[in-house]
């Protein structure tokens, strides 16, 4: 069987995404996560199973099996605006890392075919789930959330010691490109100390050279109700633009990091 | 590498004044025109027509009043009332006397018309009754394809009802050598006249016409120079009796003598672009490369110190702001089709130089900056983009994009010239090419496009293949037979093919017949003389003067055509989920919607037609009695729901604008069955037909004339637009559509093809989201599309969404890497998104 044939579960392709990675990216959306973040805009993409989610009134099938050669054969598709932007391919979800076999394969299938590759991850994997995929891995966008475990623990639902060692380990292997992406969200990291610190800690890793801060949006919201769940964050309101700011001018006074809002 | 002159150049506050003045009113008819040319045609009865005509445009350039506007710097009006328009009887009437009481009212384009000039109107339209273009027009027609534009296979009522117009002239002739200059050519070619010509009667009529309008024009542009030096004498503020003087003696220059400077050049280039839209009713009359002919002056004058790029700019913005100060009173149903008052004065910048080199200059970033500072419909602002375009002009291009205004359009010049070239134009003419319109490329100076000859619905012939070629009881395709009988796909296609080639060659008769009735009843002897090779034939461009002749009627509804026969052949003869006798029912009952009162009223008609044929009489009584047995008629509700099944059946199967290759393989091929039989076809001026595929926006007004189409199309809504994908159907993103629409064989519609994008302002934000946006068009471009253009979409439309979701089915927003479809989010989320948009980039 050639790794062509590797399976793997996705609930969506996203093209001409201009937000995540450099040019124009075809994302790929793997289903499955460690973690349970509140705010999370892909609640969907949670569990590994297949489920169903009502979307506009509708149900629909959230998730399906592929093979490594059909998603690349989608990928192969935007060619000519990944040529002409400098994109290519993003894996995302969930945690791509959940699923590792299938995306060490797709990641080494876009490189074979001289595409980019990018995955936006939280390093919530054993490190060598995470080690197999760098040969094959152009852009790490590395979601830190919080420094603070027991805070990170009760948004999240998940520990961040094996992620922050997991983020030393990437900048360290000096094997692929480190960006850090906080998304900024009101209520659990939004404060100047909060983000200071993960830009502090960010600004120690060797190589890494950006920091972006993705405002919280509720664009997800809806989809909470069409998986029939509860939306804990209803009356959350996303980051004004001032504060933004701010938090982009504290980043820049704890640490000589390139930041960016949004992606 | 060229380095350009790219300075960010602030808006002055009179183009600011200049616009709100222009705006503070609705647009007016007036009669000043109408009543001057009837009084010359009254005088002229027994004359050749071209000499008739000439007299005419005198006339009306002697008489016609003249204003200049509060802060204007560069004159010459067609009307008193800003944005007002005359009235061109000679072409048609008709209409506008039977809409004089609603025109006011109406929803498209509305125009306020005194009760005196519907008065004056009225008077001077007794003398055209049988005079008319169109009436001649008309009795030229074959009664087929009569029938064939009664029953609304293709409308032909642009220039059936107008003037031409689609035309670019030698602006840069007239900047060089003036009026007097184009006299004195055309009075050589009449010295060299031998009495014993064959031609001598014709080609010395329209000689001494041409020299008689160019004298008009001149004499025209005298009488502003006049009326500025009595207002100059009159003004108390300083500034302005300067400005005044100024123009006085920039008028009394120009357009008589060849533009000394870049402000002359502005001022001849403008009566140049507005008196050949008082000689003819005809629009999309077409700056072109103004960038190209306009700069030798610009960059003279700023060599010399006599101007500065501030200045210069002005100037530019002042002439964009005149180009919306022309207007123009179309019948009602035309001015939903070209809905927004828009004349199309495309104006383009950028692009290879006829010898193949990078033609970009200051200017071409002067005209961008124009667009932003004015930001209003015209001209029809477009880019020409090849490999070797300015990385910095396209950034520049696409950040007026993102302002929403819904320009520039961006063209190909990678796939236009080898088309044009194609079509027999010259490497050079072929490099030198400007856009007519819409969309259309040519030639400027040596071509007579006829760009806009007809919207062709290619969903009608597909009517017709299920209705054996009748419609409404009446044959008007040809008999293809039993639709149900149809054993193969095949069969069905070639069913199809019978349709569209009739019909093609119907339009082709209606075409050639108004065609020859321009020649006949309005040659144009002012437009003709800025356009080789008239001077040099003696004939006008009517005539068949020009050296490039084409008759570009364009087709449209190529989505939902690939989309029907894709699910024809998929579902009806490949997995056999429903039968032809079906789906045939299925469209006749709009999929279990039921017949709307359009169907029904068609069904009646049908019906009773049908019992007039059988000889029975129709009185009142069996009317009723039809109309109420068709509104009672229904299927039982199995039926009606299967009908709904066989819907969502072919809803399920793909569709063309999402990169699929089989579907967007068989788009290809279906446009073909439009695209190659309307170039076989020759017009009167010796030129041949070739094919557009763009409706402007007659997709919605036609649409509503067809009945539901087997891509699973409702009855009576709109046909897709352009070469786009069916709204909503375009599932994968932007680049997706974009290579299913690459996909089409762009070089043979060289009369252009028309791809929609809408965006939301987000994904242009900031220089990487311009970058990513130059990188979509790149990427199409490079895959041989011809024509791309965007709608940014703006916080007014995203609340009109809100208010009418039902309109905005397909709009997706894209905000931070996340996309939607807008209408399907929750209140508060599209409320989140508006004030995205709000914060702008």
């Amino acid at each position: 069987m050639s790794y062509l044939d590797t399976t793997g579960r996705i609930f969506d392709i996203q093209r001409y995404s201009i937000h995540d990675g450099p040019g124009i990216q075809t994302i790929v959306f793997l289903k499955g996560c460690v973690l349970r973040c509140r705010w999370c805009c892909n609640p969907e993409s949670q569990e590994y199973r297949i489920q169903t989610m009502k979307v506009a009134g509708v149900e629909k099938t959230i998730g399906r099996d592929v093979t490594v050669r059909e998603m690349i054969e989608e990928v192969e598709q935007d060619r000519p605006y990944y040529y002409r932007s400098g994109g290519g391919m993003t894996l995302s979800g969930g945690e791509c890392l959940c699923q590792p076999e299938f995306t060490t394969a797709l990641l080494r299938a876009a490189k074979e075919h001289g595409i980019n590759t990018a995955i936006e991850s939280m390093a919530c994997a054993s490190w060598e789930k995470i080690e197999q995929i760098l040969p094959w891995l152009d852009l790490y966008l590395m979601d830190i959330k919080h420094m603070d475990g027991d805070k990170h623990k009760e948004f999240t639902g998940g520990e961040n010691a094996l992620m922050l060692e997991n983020a030393r380990k990437v900048a360290l292997s000096g094997q692929t490109r480190l960006v850090i992406r906080v998304p900024v969200i009101p209520t659990f990291n939004d404060s100047v100390e909060e983000i200071q610190a993960i830009a502090r800690f960010a600004s120690t890793l060797p190589g890494v050279r950006k920091i972006h801060l993705l405002p919280y949006h509720r664009l997800g919201q809806d989809k909470y109700e069409g998986l029939g769940r509860d939306y804990q964050m209803k009356e959350i309101l996303p980051p004004t633009a001032e504060h933004m700011d701010t938090l982009k001018k504290a980043v820049h006074a704890v640490c000589p990091l390139d930041c960016q809002i949004g992606g | 590498m060229e380095t350009f002159h790219i300075i960010d150049i602030p808006k002055t506050e009179r183009i600011t004044k200049l616009i709100d003045d222009l705006f503070a009113n609705m647009p007016v008819i007036e009669s000043a025109r109408a009543k001057l040319i009837t009084e010359s045609y009254r005088e002229t009865e027994n004359e050749p027509i071209i000499m008739r005509r000439a007299k005419a445009f005198a006339h009306i350039l002697r008489h016609i009043p003249i204003t200049i506007r509060d802060g204007e710097l560069i004159v010459g009006s067609s009307t008193l009332a800003p944005r007002g328009c005359q009235t061109y009887p000679e072409y048609s009437y008709e209409w506008l006397e039977a809409e004089f009481d609603t025109v006011a009212t109406r929803p498209a384009d509305p125009f306020y018309i005194a009760e005196e000039t519907k008065a004056e109107l009225r008077e001077v339209h007794k003398y055209w009754k049988g005079k008319t273009t169109s009436e001649l027009a008309t009795s030229y027609m074959a009664p087929e394809a009569i029938r064939a534009i009664d029953h609304n296979i293709f409308t032909p009522g642009n220039y059936y009802y107008n003037g031409v117009g689609h035309i670019t002239v030698k602006y840069w002739e007239m900047l060089e050598i003036g009026c007097e200059g184009i006299i004195a050519k055309t009075q050589a070619e009449l010295d060299s006249v031998q009495v014993g010509d064959c031609d001598y009667a014709r080609k010395t009529q329209f000689l001494k016409a041409v020299i008689i309008s160019c004298q008009a024009v001149a004499e025209y542009a005298a009488r502003y120079a006049a009326l500025a030096q009595k207002m100059a004498a009159q003004c108390k503020d300083p500034v302005r009796k300067q400005e005044l003087l100024k123009i006085a003696e920039n008028c009394s220059h120009v357009p008589a003598k060849g533009a000394g400077s870049f402000y002359e050049a502005c001022q001849s280039f403008w009566f140049v672009q507005q008196l050949l839209q008082l000689e003819s009713s005809g629009h999309s009359i077409s700056p072109g490369r103004f960038d190209q002919y306009m700069y030798p002056y610009y960059k003279k004058d700023l060599e010399q110190g006599k101007t500065t790029p501030e200045e210069a700019q002005e100037l530019i913005d002042c002439i964009w702001v005149k180009l919306n100060d022309l207007n123009k009173c179309r019948d009602s149903a035309s001015a939903e089709g070209f809905a927004g008052y828009s004349l199309f004065q495309n104006l383009i910048a950028g692009g290879q130089d006829s010898n193949g080199e990078d033609a970009t200059n200051d200017l071409s970033f002067m005209c961008i900056q124009a667009a932003k500072h004015v930001h209003l419909p015209q001209p029809s602002f477009s880019v020409r983009v090849w490999n070797g375009s300015p990385h910095e002009f396209l950034i520049k291009a696409a950040d007026l994009t993102r302002t929403g205004l819904g320009q520039p359009a961006y063209y190909n010049d990678e796939v236009i010239i080898p088309t044009l070239q194609n079509r027999g134009l010259t490497l050079e003419e072929a490099r030198d090419y400007n856009i007519i319109g819409c969309v259309e490329p040519q030639k400027a100076g040596k071509t007579d496009g006829w760009h806009d000859a007809a919207f062709f619905n290619m969903c009608r012939p597909l009517e017709l293949v299920f209705s054996n070629g009748y419609d409404k009881g009446e044959l008007v395709g040809v008999e293809t037979g039993d639709v149900t009988k149809m054993a193969t796909f095949e069969e069905f296609c070639e069913a199809y093919k019978k349709q569209m080639d009739y019909c093609i060659s119907l339009l082709a008769n209606a075409d050639n017949a108004i065609d020859v009735a321009h020649a006949e009843r309005c040659p144009l002897p002012f437009e003709s003389c800025l356009v080789d090779d008239c001077i040099k034939r003696g004939k006008s461009l009517q005539e068949g003067g020009a050296v490039y002749n084409f008759t570009g009627p364009q087709g449209f509804g190529i989505a939902n055509i690939a989309d029907a026969f894709y699910a024809v052949r998929t579902l009806v003869y490949e997995q056999k989920k429903f039968t032809m006798q079906e789906l045939k029912e299925a469209l006749v009952w709009n999929y279990g919607k039921g017949m709307d009162e359009q169907s029904v009223a068609d069904l009646t008609t049908t019906i009773l037609k049908k019992v007039r044929a059988a000889g029975e009489k129709v009185d009142e009584h069996t009317a009723a009695a039809v109309l109420s047995a068709v509104m009672s008629a229904k299927p039982s509700p199995e039926r009606m729901a299967r009908y709904e099944e066989i819907h969502s059946l072919i809803e399920a199967v793909p569709k063309y604008g999402n990169n699929i290759p089989e579907v967007d393989a068989l788009a290809r091929e279906m446009a073909y069955y439009y695209t190659k039989p309307v170039q076989d076809y020759k017009n009167p001026r010796g030129g041949q037909f070739q094919a557009g595929l763009y409706p402007v926006s007659a997709n919605v007004p036609l649409g509503a004339q067809t009945g539901a189409t087997p891509d699973g199309r409702y009855a009576h809504t709109p046909v897709a637009d352009g070469v786009s994908p069916s709204a909503g159907r375009d599932v994968k993103g932007p680049t997706a559509a974009a290579s299913s629409v690459a996909k089409l064989d762009h070089f043979i519609v060289s009369n252009g093809t028309l791809f929609n994008q809408k965006f939301h302002p987000s994904a242009l934000s900031g220089r990487e989201g311009l970058e990513k946006f130059v990188a979509l068009i790149r990427g199409f471009f490079d895959q041989k599309g011809i024509h791309m253009q965007f709608n940014v979409v703006s916080r007014e439309t995203l609340l009109d969404a809100q208010a009418h979701p039902e309109n905005y089915k397909q709009l997706v927003v894209r905000v931070a890497g996340y996309s939607a479809l807008f209408t399907t989010l929750s209140r508060s989320l599209q409320d989140d998104i508006i004030n995205r948009t709000e914060q702008g980039f």
